[in-house]
């Protein structure tokens, strides 16, 4: 199995040149890296070669990763129910820089694309409704970006005196607590808080 | 005489309706009786699950999977504890890997039940509904005698089930099978000739094979339109590929041969759910490895490392190996999969949950475009959808 998807990633990097970063097979999945402006050429080679078959495009999704320059990767997941495989194709992107909308390839990107913009606010261009579609109306922010805190913004309550939902700041009635469980003994590269100076001292004694 | 201006109007379905399924919101525009563009509304649902599961444990996110598609919970997690097996490289036991077959064909027919049940009472139909239902109950005491909850199971555990179910029940399982096709007798006696079931879903809301691959749509609705797929048989998990069973395939991917799918669908899921129960395999039901399921109490009363494992594991939990997977199981809505991306910590990085019904619901659209009112309602029924996964 594995074997087979080695080689069709060697089959589409063959085949697409220059937009494949990089393709390769981990945990018996198949996952090409390309460069975001030849996304579509990537999908319409996907959906229409011979080899290929990748007629449904099931998802496609958002990660955030802050600490990158281009902090989204976009993925896309593919499924060839001629040939019973899968592929993931990923691109990375920024907050400023839209991506191809695969809306005119797969009608199923619609709606994923609109998720993706919702809560990662990345934008696609050509897309025909570009709308939030999962969060409230109005709303604020891109919740499922790293930076947007777990308990939001804004909460909402029925205003008895002006007969309408009113939204207001979140007020939490216990601070919020977030435990750090991992254990300090596992040589777990995150800094521990109080313990910046670690590192230092432990420089200091390499010099 | 003068001539009279008709001009379109605007509808607004829901979110407050029962044929609404749920809280959809639908923004019609009508010519006169006429769907001319259906425009879904959905997210009135949304609690944000991906975003809880990145800041809870592994174990803690379980629970958020039942309450996706509450019309049958196990499926997905099912998903979950397949995808993080798969990232910490270990496999449930034999018996573990049954009794999840087992409770998946259970959520099937929970889900496919209440399905069909409601479908047919969104097009006129109301004993379906009654009769239904009194084995929906049945089968949530199944639930209930396994682990505790009705509904949400918080079963379905990574390295195998939460705890070992009792041969009584087993017996119990395989003796109310044979009466449960009685009742598929008796529904299909209701439905599948019915005049007024047949006027109201024969030739209504076709999706055809090709519509079905651009738009994302898998499960019952792709067979239903000729397409034989499912990852019950095509890419199998947990030992599916031991029983024997049959994956019926519609012809026309109308409303009504989704209806008839379904119910092909439950009596293959009796014949699975019998293979499982004569061919129980004895052994632990979860993993041994206890740096990821907990030990048993009475090993803790007499055991430190046992004591030591259990509060690892409720504390901190256990942690995943760096990496992503995308697995998929065959929910009854259709491939219902979980892109998993662990940084290695205890907390998944990201969870992305990938809900058959979003597929499903987006191309209702298309579908009723052209059709009446009414059979917007029927489409809604039809294609199977539940906000609770929808939205997330």
């Amino acid at each position: 199995m594995d074997q087979a998807l080695k080689e069709l990633g060697g089959y589409i990097r063959d085949n697409l040149g220059s937009s494949v970063v990089d393709a390769y097979v981990r945990l018996g999945e198949l996952s090409v890296e390309i460069e975001r402006a030849e996304v579509l050429r990537v999908l319409k080679f996907l959906r229409d070669d011979a080899n290929c078959q990748f007629l449904t495009l099931l998802d496609v999704c958002g990660v955030d990763y802050p600490d990158d320059d281009e902090r989204f990767e976009i993925v896309y997941h593919l499924l060839s129910m001629t040939h019973n495989t899968r592929v993931r194709v990923k691109l990375r992107t920024d907050e400023d820089t839209p991506v191809d909308s695969a809306t005119g390839l797969f009608n199923a990107a619609n709606w994923w694309e609109r998720e993706v913009w919702d809560m990662f606010g990345v934008a696609f261009v050509d897309h025909p409704d570009l709308r939030r579609i999962l969060t409230d109306y109005g709303f604020e922010g891109h919740p499922l970006r790293k930076d947007f805190p777990l308990t939001g913004y804004v909460e909402i309550r029925y205003d008895d005196e002006q007969k309408r939902i009113v939204y207001e700041p979140v007020k939490l009635t216990q601070e919020f607590r977030s435990f750090d469980f991992l254990s300090p003994w596992e040589g777990v590269q995150r800094m521990l808080p109080g313990d910046e100076k670690a590192e230092d001292a432990a420089e200091e004694e390499a010099k | 005489m003068a001539e009279t201006q008709i001009k379109n109007f605007n509808i607004n379905f829901g979110p407050q309706h029962p044929a609404a399924h749920g809280v959809l919101r639908l923004v019609l525009e009508m010519d006169g009786e006429v769907v001319e563009r259906a425009d879904p509304h959905i997210g009135l649902l949304h609690r944000g699950t991906e975003k809880l599961i990145e800041n809870k444990t592994y174990v803690q996110a379980v629970g958020y999977f039942d309450r996706l598609d509450y019309s049958s919970p196990q499926n997905q997690e099912h998903a979950f504890a397949l995808a993080t097996e798969k990232l910490l490289g270990i496999e449930a036991p034999a018996r573990g890997q049954a009794i999840r077959v087992l409770y998946a064909e259970i959520g099937r027919l929970l889900n496919h039940l209440m399905n069909i049940c409601a479908f047919a009472m969104d097009v006129g139909a109301m004993t379906p509904m009654l009769w239904g239902f009194e084995h929906r109950e049945k089968l949530m005491e199944f639930c209930e005698r396994a682990c505790g909850a009705r509904m949400h199971m918080h079963y379905f555990r990574p390295g195998g089930v939460a705890l070992d179910v009792p041969q009584q029940l087993l017996d119990d399982i395989y003796e109310w099978c044979p009466s449960f096709l009685d009742i598929c007798d008796d529904m299909e006696g209701l439905l599948t000739e019915n005049r007024i079931f047949k006027q109201r879903t024969v030739d209504i809301g076709v999706i055809t094979a090709e519509q079905c691959q651009d738009w994302g749509i898998t499960g019952a609705n792709l067979r239903a339109s000729g397409i034989a797929w499912d990852l019950r048989k095509s890419q199998p998990y947990d030992g599916y590929e031991k029983y024997d069973f049959q994956i019926p395939v519609g012809v026309n991917g109308d409303c009504y041969d989704r209806y008839l799918i379904r119910m092909l669908e439950m009596r293959e899921s009796i014949k699975i759910m019998r293979q499982v129960i004569e061919n129980m395999p004895n052994g632990p039901a979860k993993s041994i490895d206890h740096k990821v399921t907990p030990p048993s109490r009475s090993d803790m009363k007499h055991s430190m490392e046992s004591l030591i494992h259990h509060f690892k594991l409720y504390t901190e939990g256990f942690k995943v190996p760096a990496g992503e997977t995308y697995t998929a199981v065959e929910a009854p809505k259709g491939e219902f999969a979980v892109y998993l991306i662990s940084d290695g910590t205890n907390k998944p990085y990201r969870c992305k949950i990938r809900a058959p019904g979003f597929a499903s619901l987006q191309a209702t659209e298309f579908i009723s475009k052209g059709h009446m009112l009414a059979d917007v309602v029927a489409n809604i029924g039809s294609v199977d959808v539940v906000f609770g996964e929808i939205d997330r």
